[in-house]
């Protein structure tokens, strides 16, 4: 790891100042940026930290919406979204080992946006809007492809809302050794429609499967969607699945999570 | 004598207080008054020409101390190569030069360039990333048949290929093993891989050398399993350093697996460098490079053939295997696919014709070399997976059909058609055990249970012989071994009775403080607490192999009985003049001396005390003091075996594979410390479930490692593990070693592998799907793909 400055402001506009200098970039947990830094991928020259931002802890659930500061800590959505949204709670849960939930936030993992990574597809399964310094944006919009998001330069997530839906569930096929989501879906039925949010599997990153939802929709079951099936045309493969096993996980797990649902 | 420490006591590991409190101390935790570090620069590219290396603009940089490249070790020798083994043309394998620091080409991603040596880590890191290296590259070889082709670009071009050797065994009984499978009544083919590894100990590698100007003297702390072994090697054949001017100290070491008994690069690097710079020099590897400079394992690529009779019965095997020996040999990599596989392929059976046909080949990749079980991993898996799949296509029950070929219990000693002798087993006994252990008779029940839940039952098995206890010198010696393969103990006794025992087996987790101390406080009748085993430096043992190959105890143990048999007998002597009797009348029980038929006794600690004050002693007939050394070479490797079974589900929605059960049902002779044996099974258990379902190294066509992190590398973790039902009751004590042991320490990784995947076949078999065989790790994908071809 290279020398870097480190600070540690403790409100919004102090962090968006910090990060106006050439080289500066935020952390928040750090369970991605430290890795790549101690290979030296990454050598930032200033690290703000987001952590000893007040406004940006916490998990509220008002009208509806469970709104989750951009610092919060994995373990802190698994134990506090519960109640309202136990579907994501799930999903939190599951990231990871207890040192990596108790370490990595929401945000990071957002702005990060790993085509593995869990909390894309209950972003963009939920319909959420993610807050930031300047802004807010429609997961619709946020998502652009693998490791790449609608934020600028100097940009901080500073929160998501999260509507909160009837059911929902988080299916993750996990990968042998990464424990990432080899393949991952998030289903989230709303009063006005289901929507299904697909991770790990595709080279452009978190995806909708729109046929999914649509059949979903008029029929809330896993038997909905026996007739459908996802192209492999755009599928991962690696080490860990072939394009063909990843479309075909997506199917299995979109099943299991409507089964699932609560 | 208290039966809490003794032989058969599950004594708690000593040595655990300090490694699971923080206390343990491993190389990198030895820091030298004004060390520098190394940091080494590494090809990234596979294969290739070095044109030019800048080192220019990073020699002026802060805190740099010195920059190596391969000029500086032009006096040095290359590192040797432990095992010479001789072609089926009877002619020498081919030996490339391996330098420590590559000369003129790199060979294998990974391979050492540069090595920048400063005052701190970061500063060496810093002027690595400022060396300018330019070069050429070439064609990667990677696919070991298409390296042997003529006209294949080659590895080493001063070779006149890239096969290293051609070997046959038993080469006289070639063409009689054709015949037999010519004219089988049956024969199973099966292609397989049995993929590549890394070892991946807890602790990485790490070399700290200080030279010492004053008296012209090395020392070298490093990761080893046999630091006598890198003494040799390094000091004789590398650096020209006489051994009683080296010192190498291997202290706690965190995990070896095979992957720390190699003479590596950096050893001899740093060795060389702290002279040069006159001050120690610390190189610890990370992670990443680890992958990259560990020596690997396994890696073959096989064709099996077992040919069986009218009634069944086996009558000839045919294996053809590639064994991807990487850019270089390691030290004792040439042997692996030979003479500890070829030897084991007649498995536990009565088949009378065997032969073994192995191509060594050099690629562009990371050099291969032992990993737990080394080469019998590699005979088990073939074997057991082709019997198994015979069994399957004759419609025979698995176990009736290794039942019916096995050598039976009166047969011992056998001599198999694959040069070695098993003193003793008994087959029949370990597969009813396993069977028992795991309610082979209920198993359809289970099955419609899981069948229920929508899940394929599948239960497989394999039994499996190993030849440990290595080794007979002077027969290895015939094989191409450059060492011997005895092993040494000095048993020093202090004067109030309590005891150094200097090993020259090394433990880097097996537990030989307990376990050894066990053996001499059970001799003698004191208590283990009186009993220290003290190994791991030069300067301190006599001149010991090391551990590797389930020999610790075996040729370990066995020295240190001889050793503590002549301290008893001297004792004896001194007992004898202290109670004014004949020797040939005193008894040795619980640490008292007694002259048979009467009253007298002297205690051990009465009698070590005269040894060290002479004053009533019988200075006439021997020397004072009470220490002896002994030198155990074994007369045969000895032949643990046993019954593995494995339980699985699979699910037939996305071929993920859970293992439901795993019992071990071992045959290891005599057991020292029961619990350390247990623990022994579940870690070579834990290592061969890993490799039959997670862990596999793999390049992609450039020779990059795709696999070379633990985010792409699956280790097996606890929850991958089901609970592990162990048992030794079978017990066939080695008729050839004094305590009657045969080793525990690779079996769990031996015969684990073939019966995972056989229980994954026999879950898909009985589901209704037409799959034969999947190569390992039997990955979800790969066996969903296998489901849906
Ligand atoms: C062993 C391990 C296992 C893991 N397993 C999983 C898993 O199963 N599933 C999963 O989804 N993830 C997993 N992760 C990733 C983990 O969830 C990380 O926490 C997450 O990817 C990044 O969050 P962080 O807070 O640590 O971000 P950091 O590492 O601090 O930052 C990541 C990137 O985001 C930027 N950034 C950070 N915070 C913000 C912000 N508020 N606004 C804008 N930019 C910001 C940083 O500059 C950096 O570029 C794993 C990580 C590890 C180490």
């Amino acid at each position: 790891m290279h020398n870097f400055e480190f600070v540690k402001p403790s409100t919004v506009e102090e962090a968006v100042a910090a990060l106006q200098s050439d080289e500066a970039q935020p952390m928040s947990g750090g369970q991605t940026l430290l890795p790549t830094m101690k290979q030296r991928l990454a050598a930032p020259e200033k690290l703000v930290s987001l952590t000893g931002i007040a406004s940006m802890q916490g998990v509220s659930a008002v009208g509806g919406v469970l709104t989750i500061g951009g610092a919060t800590t994995h373990a802190t959505v698994a134990t506090e979204a519960a109640a309202h949204y136990p579907g994501l709670a799930g999903l939190a849960a599951h990231i990871g080992d207890p040192a990596v939930r108790n370490r990595g936030t929401i945000g990071g993992s957002l702005a990060n946006n790993d085509p593995a990574a869990c909390y894309p597809s209950a972003a963009l399964g939920s319909g959420a809007t993610i807050v930031t310094n300047a802004r807010e944006i429609a997961a619709d919009d946020y998502f652009q492809g693998m490791f790449t998001t609608a934020l600028e330069e100097g940009e901080i997530v500073t929160g998501v809302r999260f509507p909160i839906p009837q059911a929902s569930n988080y299916q993750k096929f996990e990968q042998p050794a990464s424990r990432f989501a080899l393949t991952g879906v998030f289903v989230a039925k709303y009063a006005d429609g289901v929507r299904v949010a697909v991770t790990g599997a595709s080279e452009e990153g978190v995806f909708r499967w729109t046929e999914a939802e649509a059949a979903l929709s008029a029929n809330f079951s896993p038997d909905a969607i026996e007739g459908l099936s996802v192209s492999a045309d755009g599928m991962i493969g690696d080490l860990h699945g072939t394009p063909a096993y990843r479309a075909h996980l997506i199917k299995v797990l979109t099943k299991r999570a409507v089964a699932a649902a609560s | 004598m208290p039966k809490d420490g003794g032989i058969g006591a599950s004594t708690k590991r000593r040595e655990d207080v300090r490694f699971l409190t923080g206390k343990g101390r491993y190389t990198d935790d030895i820091n030298l008054q004004n060390q520098t570090y190394a940091w080494f620069v590494r090809s990234d590219i596979a294969h290739g020409t070095i044109q030019n290396i800048d080192t220019s603009d990073a020699e002026s940089m802060d805190g740099v101390v010195k920059i190596f490249t391969s000029k500086d070790f032009e006096a040095a020798g290359g590192i040797p190569c432990g095992w010479q083994v001789t072609d089926r043309f009877g002619q020498p394998m081919q030996e490339p030069k391996h330098p420590i620091l590559a000369e003129g080409k790199v060979r294998h991603v990974g391979d050492p360039i540069a090595v920048v040596v400063a005052e701190t880590l970061e500063q060496a890191r810093d002027a690595a990333e400022a060396i300018d290296i330019d070069i050429d590259e070439l064609e990667p070889v990677l696919d070991m048949k298409a390296a042997i082709q003529d006209g294949a670009t080659k590895v080493h071009d001063d070779l006149t290929s890239n096969l290293c050797y051609d070997w046959g065994f038993v080469e006289e009984n070639r063409e009689a093993v054709d015949e037999a499978i010519k004219n089988a009544h049956h024969v199973t083919t099966l292609e397989l891989v049995n993929n590549r590894l890394c070892a991946n100990p807890m602790e990485p590698r790490v070399a700290v050398a200080d030279y010492s100007q004053a008296n012209d003297e090395y020392t070298l702390y490093t990761t080893s399993q046999n630091p006598h072994v890198i003494r040799l090697l390094m000091g004789a054949f590398v650096l020209s350093i006489p051994e009683h001017k080296l010192r190498v100290v291997a202290p706690d070491v965190g995990g070896g697996f095979g992957s720390k008994i190699y003479h590596y690069a950096e050893e001899a690097f740093v060795t060389h460098a702290s002279k040069i710079v006159g001050r120690p020099v610390k190189w610890t590897s990370t992670r990443s490079e680890a992958f990259i400079s560990d020596a690997h394992g396994r890696d073959h690529v096989t064709k099996i053939e077992l040919a069986m009779d009218e009634n069944h019965k086996f009558t000839a095997v045919r294996t053809d295997t590639y064994a991807n020996m990487g850019a270089y040999l390691s030290t004792f990599a040439p042997s692996i696919p030979t003479w500890l596989h070829g030897t084991l392929m007649a498995g536990n059976y009565t088949t009378p014709l065997v032969y073994v046909n192995v191509k060594a080949v050099f690629t562009n990749t990371v050099p291969v070399d032992a990993y737990r079980g080394a080469g019998r991993p590699e005979a088990t898996f073939q074997l057991e997976r082709v019997v198994d799949k015979a069994a399957r296509e004759i419609g025979m029950d698995p176990a009736e059909l290794r039942r019916l070929n096995f050598i039976k219990p009166d047969q011992f000693p056998y001599d198999t058609p694959v040069a070695v002798t098993y003193d003793t087993g008994n087959y029949h006994a370990t597969l009813d055990k396993g069977l028992e252990m795991v309610d082979y008779a209920n198993f359809d029940a289970r099955v419609a249970e899981s069948k229920a839940r929508g899940k394929l039952r599948g239960l497989g098995l394999a039994h499996f012989i190993e030849a440990c206890g290595i080794a007979p010198s002077n027969l290895v010696g015939q094989l191409g071994a450059r060492a011997g393969l005895y092993e040494s103990a000095t048993v020093r006794v202090n004067a109030t009775g309590s005891i150094s025992v200097m090993t020259g087996s090394h433990s880097h987790g097996q537990g030989h403080e307990t376990s050894f101390a066990q053996v001499v406080a059970e001799m003698i009748g004191i208590d283990a607490s009186q009993v220290d085993i003290v190994h791991g430096d030069t300067s301190k043992t006599p001149m010991g192999m090391g551990t590797y190959g389930s020999r610790s105890i075996a040729v370990g143990g066995s020295a240190m009985v001889r050793a503590t048999e002549k301290i008893i007998n001297k004792a004896k002597k001194i007992a004898a003049h202290l109670m004014e009797a004949s020797e040939g009348d005193i008894e040795l029980k619980d640490g008292q001396f007694t002259v048979a038929g009467t009253d007298k006794s002297v205690a051990w600690g009465d009698v070590t005390l005269a040894a060290y004050v002479p004053h009533n002693y019988p200075l006439e007939e021997i020397e004072p003091g009470l220490e002896e050394t002994a030198f155990y070479d074994p007369s045969n490797f000895t032949y643990p075996s046993g019954a593995y079974i494995c339980e699985v589900e699979v699910d037939p929605d996305t071929g993920k594979v859970d293992v439901l059960g795993f019992i071990a049902a071992d045959d290891f002779g005599n057991v020292i410390n029961p619990m350390i044996v247990e623990g022994q099974v579940h870690g070579g258990v834990a290592q061969g479930i890993g490799q039959a379902m997670l862990e596999n190294t793999v390049f992609d066509e450039n020779g990059q490692l795709l696999s070379g992190s633990f985010m792409d590398y699956a280790m097996p973790r606890a929850s991958d593990m089901p609970m592990f039902d162990v048992d030794h009751s079978c017990q066939t004590p080695c008729t050839h070693n004094p305590l009657g042991v045969k080793g525990c320490g690779e079996a769990g990784a031996i015969g684990s592998p073939p019966a995972v995947v056989n229980a994954v076949i026999d879950a898909l078999q009985r589901g209704g799907y037409d799959v034969d065989h999947i190569d390992m790790p039997v990955s979800p994908s790969r066996v969903w793909e296998a489901m849906n071809k």
